[in-house]
């Protein structure tokens, strides 16, 4: 079935395997917002450097700094759904990582570096503790997923409420903010954190046999554990990460305008994760899954929000526009859609029901 | 038994799936008043023609009458309506609610308020006394009593319906005597009341204490039809596990070897049981050995090999291995003890739809490693390349997804991911089956391989050809009991073991 | 020519009725729950079992009884409905500002219901034609509906002083107590009440109902027994998010606003309304006044934590997630327990 691609030149290999990904009507539509930007303005590609900092500015550079917080949930996401599962507390976890880190800030008085570091130590932490509390809740008692989640997504924003006291709390701290707003090698940090994270996964989860096992333990759960795997310590691990990357992601967006509020920040954030995730070619119902895929996601929402704005369309829209796509890759990806493709390709794949069964 | 119509009458029906030819030429024939028993083997197409009569699945040529006119189903609850009701194994009721309610459901009496209970607990009753099942409390739950109740529960719905025709597709597997006794007085009960039975079982005792006919099917194609009184045990599993009159009798009968039955054995296991699944029994496999074990359907033989993995955790066991007194209670475990298993389940507890052959080879090699040493690409090239050769699987493309292969091609795949991990003991669950003949000789001349090289190999298989051609001892079972176990030689053939199943517990 | 062992005496027949059924315990927990968290708070704060506080639980939670009840349906089949607070956001923004605009009460009434209806069918048609996960199709429906009530609205809208539809919520003295202390009801708390019975009705006098309870036992069952498995399935979803639907009308017509933020974090409300009142997480089993004590069980806590005055009024949904959980393990442990003997 597959042609002899060796003759061709690798060009043209690298674009044939590239539409053969999952992601890359992402891509398209990608490309298809900047060009939508470019008719307003044709410079809107440009990227200026400032000779005294060494800074890059411009609106893809805008682009990229909004992505890395979309870039967090969405990895984390990935992991969990690739396991059958779903993380829905994504936005409170990201709440309270802004509370935690605010609530400390302002009560420690000093915007040095050390409480900024501590700030964000607490602030993972919390969110470690978190998601191990899902984890342990889903592979040990067993409970699902979603439930499970659903009680974190309004308990963990009831606990970011009374850490603040219901306050939007806000803190000054130099170094904290340096975060969101500063840059590295004229990049801006988060972007640049976020690509570090991301790259760090990338090689834990594919270079080691832990990807493969993730994607074991969503397709067939119980071949996977006939064959050695041991699936609570994975389940609960890319609960942890969930988390912590949520928290990251929350680290980042309360950074930006020094202040947590605590109903607002990462209110849609699960929503933004779960399309992020889909998007990129990972499906719902868990199994194989592509954070490349995440990450072109993410890039695409970020632009999308920055489109709506750009082009003057009120973003009062943009939550119902995403809502749709959602619910149209949710068809695309079901079973019953799937079929109606198949049928066009040569069945050798045992689709029907096994009759030989007694 | 009157000599009149057949109610049902199926001619040459014929099912095809991808791959598969379910059902070939198969005729059946159902008699008011009757008790007619379908038999076969795993695989032989008994569910499938059942679910071809009440219309769950759609036949591909042939001609289904009923009452003497061409009826097509649409699937159980059509055939329901038109008089036809089915009993499946595992009782399908509600168990969260009552006697009454699942007797009635769907057809409740109502009043001017909605449902009236007393009329429909009333109406329940009148059912259940039908059956001679006076003594039911209607407004007990369904889950307060036993299986064997709930199996004549869901029969008395049945009847409810005043079906013309009963399918009890295996009743009797989770029953113990005294409950198939009660289950077959209603039986006799309703056939003299002039319902058609259809009984599908292969318990053998069973059968003779209740059928009046027999239809034997065998690989999708249809046998025989006979009266019970007409045939005789022996006559019966002959036809049904028929002669392999192919190359598998080309490679020789029993094997010449030597006798590895010497000493102390590799694995030994003492009263290894579980509830419910197998009672204690007692193994030992030597090294070089191959202990086959031998048994109809749903003697056990699955239950063992699982246990001895401990896919199942076992209840009881004394577990020796190489000498080394030890607890398998988890695959995790099994694997770190040398230990593999390969499922018949091939599908739900297999292979890794999604990923490819590779990924599927070196899965247990690389749980067995942890999830932090991965296999390198070449040493997965490597296991690839040797097993994609030794066990012949087409396509030999190890990055083509193992959903896309033929099933006996899984098959091998799935047997190269336990022999990667260098097993000392490998449990073989099935794995010829569905597999086309010269896959067939392949695999057991593999295996064969495997015990001279030294490895301790427990063979189940239902095919008993194959069981005796390959193992040196043979453990026989029964009805979830280990019942005898035999050395092969020379006089040893299938009738042997056929005979000793057919003898075992025959005390009537 | 019975076997004896099925034979049993009518007088043990007896017996099995007084029994307290296994099925009821649940239910008959969250009553003793409900009245022991009374006389604590009696005990610990005062003035609480008293005819204005019965009256302001009624009254304030009415909506939240109406959730509680459609989403019964849906979780007796096995399923769940994360839709609902978001329909009751788009369904009462929609109402506030057809009303404002001149609309026929009644008609915007009927419309707010009918909203609900529609998002209940869509999730409905997702789950059953096109295989997609309850929680995945309802949660899609959950971003829709959010996302559509942005659309219309960011902030606030304000219901017309002298709307008709406010008369829904006006206060009808029952019984003239000493001082304040009145048994007050209002049209709310009887739409609520009828709401209760009808599906009472549903669940126990009919087939429908029974096929609701027969798919949450085993759904494989019930399709092999010929039940209409897709068509009840598809109406459950309807009816909750019908009911959806009306209890935005009942909570709108009490708080005269409606926003787009409204009913965040409802949905887990009125999950946590059913499972406390003794409905199985898993389905098959529960009661329709189960939840009806579930949801005033969740009101007298949130009056007991105002009054209280120690605990902070965001830690609430903390406590509604712990004991939504803790009766979540309780149901396995429970159901666990039942599978081994």
């Amino acid at each position: 079935m597959s042609a002899p691609v060796s003759r061709q030149p690798s060009t043209v290999q690298f674009v044939t395997r590239l539409f053969h990904q999952p992601y890359v009507w992402a891509i398209v539509a990608l490309l298809l917002l900047l060009v939508i930007n470019l008719t307003k303005n044709p410079g809107y590609l440009g990227v200026s450097v400032n000779p005294a900092t060494g800074n890059l500015s411009g609106n893809v550079i805008d682009i990229l700094r909004a992505s890395a917080p979309i870039m967090m949930i969405a990895v984390g996401m990935t992991l969990v759904i690739a396991t059958r599962g779903i993380d829905l507390s994504v936005g409170s976890v990201m709440a309270v990582a802004g509370a935690v880190s605010m609530e400390f800030m302002q009560n420690a008085g000093t915007g040095s570096f050390g409480t900024a570091a501590i700030a964000v130590i607490l602030a993972l932490g919390i969110s470690a503790v978190l998601g191990t509390l899902n984890g342990i809740l889903v592979s040990i008692v067993g409970l699902q997923p979603f439930i499970t989640t659903l009680v974190m997504m309004l308990a963990g924003r009831g606990l970011a409420k009374v850490i603040t006291s219901g306050q939007n709390t806000s803190a000054t701290n130099e170094p904290f903010r340096w975060l969101a707003n500063g840059t590295v090698l004229g990049f801006p940090v988060v972007f640049v954190i976020a690509v570090v994270i991301v790259a760090v996964l990338a090689a834990l989860v594919r270079r080691t046999a832990l990807g493969l096992m993730i994607e074991s333990i969503g397709i067939n759960p119980k071949a996977a554990r006939m064959a050695g795997i041991r699936p609570v310590g994975i389940l609960i691990s890319v609960y942890i990460v969930s988390a912590v990357l949520a928290g990251v992601a929350g680290i980042f967006s309360t950074a930006s305008v020094m202040t947590v509020e605590v109903a607002k920040t990462g209110m849609t954030a699960e929503m933004d994760a779960i399309l992020a995730v889909v998007i990129g070619g990972t499906s719902l119902a868990g199994g194989k899954f592509s954070l490349t895929g995440s990450i072109i996601g993410a890039l695409l929402i970020a632009t999308l929000d920055k489109t709506i704005v750009y082009m003057s369309i009120p973003s009062s829209a943009t939550p119902a526009f995403k809502a749709i796509v959602i619910v149209v890759i949710c068809l695309l990806q079901s079973p019953r859609v799937r079929a109606l493709f198949n049928q066009r390709k040569a069945t050798t794949t045992s689709t029907r029901k096994e009759a030989v069964s007694a | 038994m009157a000599a009149t119509e057949p109610i049902v009458e199926m001619e040459n029906i014929s099912i095809e799936f991808p791959g598969v030819k379910a059902l070939q030429d198969v005729n059946f024939r159902l008699f008011p008043g009757e008790v007619h028993t379908l038999m076969g083997e795993n695989g032989a197409g008994k569910s499938t023609l059942i679910k071809a009569l009440t219309g769950v699945y759609k036949i591909d040529s042939g001609s289904i009458k009923v009452a003497g006119g061409p009826r097509r189903f649409t699937g159980t609850a059509d055939a329901q309506s038109a008089g036809i009701s089915t009993v499946y194994q595992e009782v399908n009721l509600c168990d969260n609610l009552t006697v009454g309610e699942n007797v009635m459901l769907g057809h409740e009496v109502h009043g001017r308020m909605g449902i009236n209970w007393r009329k429909t607990n009333l109406a329940a009753h009148d059912a259940l006394v039908r059956l001679g099942l006076g003594g039911l409390d209607p407004k007990a739950p369904l889950s307060s009593i036993s299986l064997a109740l709930q199996q004549l529960v869901a029969i008395s719905r049945a009847m409810v319906t005043n079906s013309k025709v009963l399918i009890l597709d295996e009743p009797t597997s989770s029953l113990d005597a005294n409950e198939v006794e009660g289950l077959f007085a209603v039986i006799r009960r309703l056939r003299d009341e002039g319902v058609a039975i259809l009984f599908v079982s292969h318990f053998l005792d069973q059968v003779y204490a209740i059928s009046d006919r027999l239809t034997v099917l065998r690989n999708g194609e249809f046998v025989g039809e006979h009266m019970t009184q007409d045939l005789s045990r022996g006559q019966l599993i002959s036809m049904m596990i028929g002669k392999d009159v192919d190359t598998l009798n080309s490679l020789g009968s029993n094997r010449g070897r030597a006798v590895h039955a010497v000493g102390a054995p590799y694995y030994s296991a003492k009263n290894l049981g579980r509830q419910g699944s197998i009672e204690p029994v007692d193994i030992d496999v030597h090294a070089g050995e191959v202990v086959g074990l031998a048994g109809l359907l749903g003697s056990g033989r699955t239950e063992l090999g699982r246990l001895i993995y401990g896919a199942d955790r076992p209840d009881s066991g004394d577990v020796t291995i190489d000498g080394v007194t030890t607890e398998v209670h988890t695959p995790v475990a099994a694997l770190a003890r040398k230990i593999a298993f390969s499922t018949e389940n091939r599908r739900d507890e297999g292979i890794i739809g999604d990923l490819t052959v590779r990924e599927n080879l070196i899965l247990a090699v690389q749980a067995r490693r942890g999830w932090a040493r991965p296999l390198s690409r070449r040493e997965q090239n490597e296991i690839c390349a040797k097993y994609l050769v030794e066990l012949n699987v087409r396509p030999a493309d190890p990055e083509r997804a193992i959903r896309n292969l033929s099933g006996g091609n899984q098959q091998k795949v799935l047997l190269g991911r336990w022999l990667a991990t260098n097993p000392e003991l490998l449990i073989l669950d099935e794995p010829t089956r569905g597999i086309d003949v010269g896959a067939k000789a392949e695999i057991q001349e593999t295996i064969a391989a495997l015990a001279e090289d030294g490895m301790s190999v427990v063979f189940i298989s239902s095919e008993l050809e194959e069981v005796v051609r390959l193992s040196e001892r043979i453990i026989v079972l029964k009805d979830h009991r280990k019942i005898g176990e035999i050395t092969n030689g020379p006089l040893v053939t299938a009738e042997t073991i056929v005979d000793i199943i057919a003898s075992e517990g025959s005390s009537e | 020519m019975t076997t004896t062992h099925i034979d049993k005496p009518a007088s043990s027949a007896l017996l099995t009725r007084l029994k307290p059924n296994l099925e009821t315990l649940p239910t008959l927990a969250a009553v003793a729950i409900f009245i022991g968290m009374l006389i604590y708070g009696e005990i610990a704060y005062g003035r609480i079992m008293q005819f204005s506080t019965i009256s302001n639980l009624l009254i304030n939670n009415a909506y939240l009884i109406i959730l509680a009840v459609g989403l019964t349906f849906v979780i007796l089949t096995g399923g769940i409905d994360l839709s609902v607070g978001a329909v009751i956001a788009i369904s009462s923004l929609v109402g506030v500002m057809l009303a404002n605009a001149g609309w026929n009460p009644v008609v915007v009434i009927g419309l707010m219901i009918l909203i609900g209806s529609t998002f209940g069918l869509a999730s409905g048609v997702l789950i059953q034609y096109f295989n997609v996960q309850p929680f995945i199709a309802t949660l899609a429906m959950m971003f829709l509906a959010r996302g559509l009530a942005a659309i219309l609205s960011t902030t606030p809208q304000r219901l017309e002083d002298d709307s008709p539809i406010r008369t829904l919520s006006t206060e009808w003295k029952v019984y003239d107590g000493p001082k304040i202390n009145d048994l007050v009801t209002t049209p709310n708390v009887l739409i609520a009440a009828v709401v209760v019975i009808v599906a009472f009705f549903l669940l126990h006098r009919t087939r429908f109902g029974r096929t609701v309870y027969a798919i949450g036992g085993s759904e494989q069952s019930a399709l092999l027994m010929g039940l209409p498995v897709v068509r009840t399935k598809l109406l459950i979803y309807v009816i909750s998010g019908s009911l959806a639907g009306l209890a935005a009308v009942v909570y709108t017509s009490k708080l005269g606003i409606a926003q787009n933020i409204t009913g965040v974090g409802w949905e887990l409300d009125a999950i946590a309304a059913v499972i406390i009142g003794g409905t199985l997480l898993t389905g098959g089993a529960g009661f329709v006044l189960g939840s009806v004590i579930g949801a005033l069980v969740l009101g007298l806590m949130n009056v007991l934590v105002t009054r209280d005055g120690g605990i902070p009024p965001e830690a609430t949904t903390i406590i509604t997630g712990g004991i939504l959980l803790a009766f979540v393990l309780l149901q396995r442990v429970v159901v666990s327990r039942k599978r081994k003997t």
